[in-house]
């Protein structure tokens, strides 16, 4: 399987919306170690100027992940997606997402290239809320590793 | 409130501070985000990929990095961007003592429209866990 290069500048259609819930929200943020009460109580929220209770910056991810799981077929670009790493992450905010919020992510491949033997794909999510005003934009880009034999993967050193 | 651009000068330290995560955090992290990718439980699975051990996920070093920010600048809100390139796994040991991560940052920039660059070195064991980590955040006038 290679990745195909092709595949670059595929636009997927906007994927099924994402409920942002306020559970949802406090369980991240207990996950990542966070307290801070913003992200829990719509009262501490609303005092820094936020309707409601935001998710913490880098919440959108687990939306964006979602939608690449709904929309993206690794197989048919050639990705290998047995052993992925993340290779590096962006978030451009419009504002905080928040409780409440209903998000559609539309994603967009940006790059399919070779890096040190293995594929990298470099996709682009856009997030809006239900009015269809612009939230979050990430740009994003997934390595595939090969198997090997016991021993660590080889990464630059910078 | 947010920090105020008075208060902020290019060079300035954040507060350093030690974030430790054992398996049990990436458990609940996996369980939290949805990652499920074997690589973040599965001893043999992450030795298959070519990782000494189960590592944990990039996005759950990066959170913890961002709170370093988000605590310092005191609104959430205020970051208008945050990118970094993951450039060494954690590695993670099935053990009680866990995987120090250590999180530094200082003002490398300020730019207009009343903004700061933070920049952050987030290591672990002594060698760089995330590189180019940057977070942008709008100050209060």
């Amino acid at each position: 399987m290679a990745l195909n290069p092709q595949c670059v500048g595929t636009k997927y259609p906007p994927a099924r919306p994402y409920p942002v819930e306020s559970e949802t929200i406090r369980r991240f943020a207990e996950a990542i170690g966070d307290p801070a009460a913003v992200y829990t109580d719509p009262e501490s929220a609303r005092a820094l100027g936020h309707p409601d209770a935001v998710a913490p910056p880098t919440f959108p991810f687990i939306v964006v992940a979602r939608a690449v799981r709904d929309v993206v077929d690794f197989e048919e670009l050639g990705f290998d997606a047995t052993y992925v790493v993340h290779g590096n992450q962006r978030f451009d905010y419009g504002r905080p997402v928040r409780s409440g919020d209903r998000l559609v992510t539309t994603l967009e491949i940006t790059g399919a290239r070779k890096l040190r033997g293995r594929d990298v794909l470099s996709l682009r999510a856009d997030l809006a809320d239900a009015d269809g005003a612009h939230v979050v934009t990430t740009h994003m880009t997934f390595v595939s590793m090969n198997a090997v034999e016991g021993g660590e993967r080889d990464d630059d050193r910078r | 409130m947010t920090i105020g651009a008075e208060e902020v000068e290019v060079g300035m330290r954040l507060p350093t501070r030690t974030v430790t995560l054992t398996r049990a955090d990436l458990v609940r992290y996996a369980g939290a985000s949805e990652d499920f990718n074997p690589v973040h439980w599965n001893p043999r699975v992450a030795r298959e990929a070519g990782m000494p051990d189960v590592i944990a996920h990039g996005m759950l070093t990066m959170a913890v990095a961002a709170r370093a920010v988000t605590d310092w600048v005191r609104d959430p809100g205020a970051i208008v961007e945050y990118h970094t390139r993951f450039s060494k796994p954690v590695v993670v040991p099935d053990d009680d003592r866990g995987t120090d991560i250590e999180i530094q940052g200082h003002i490398g920039a300020l730019l207009d429209g009343g903004r700061a660059r933070i920049d952050l070195t987030v290591t672990s064991g002594g060698a760089k866990v995330l590189s180019e980590a940057r977070a942008v955040v709008r100050l209060k006038p």
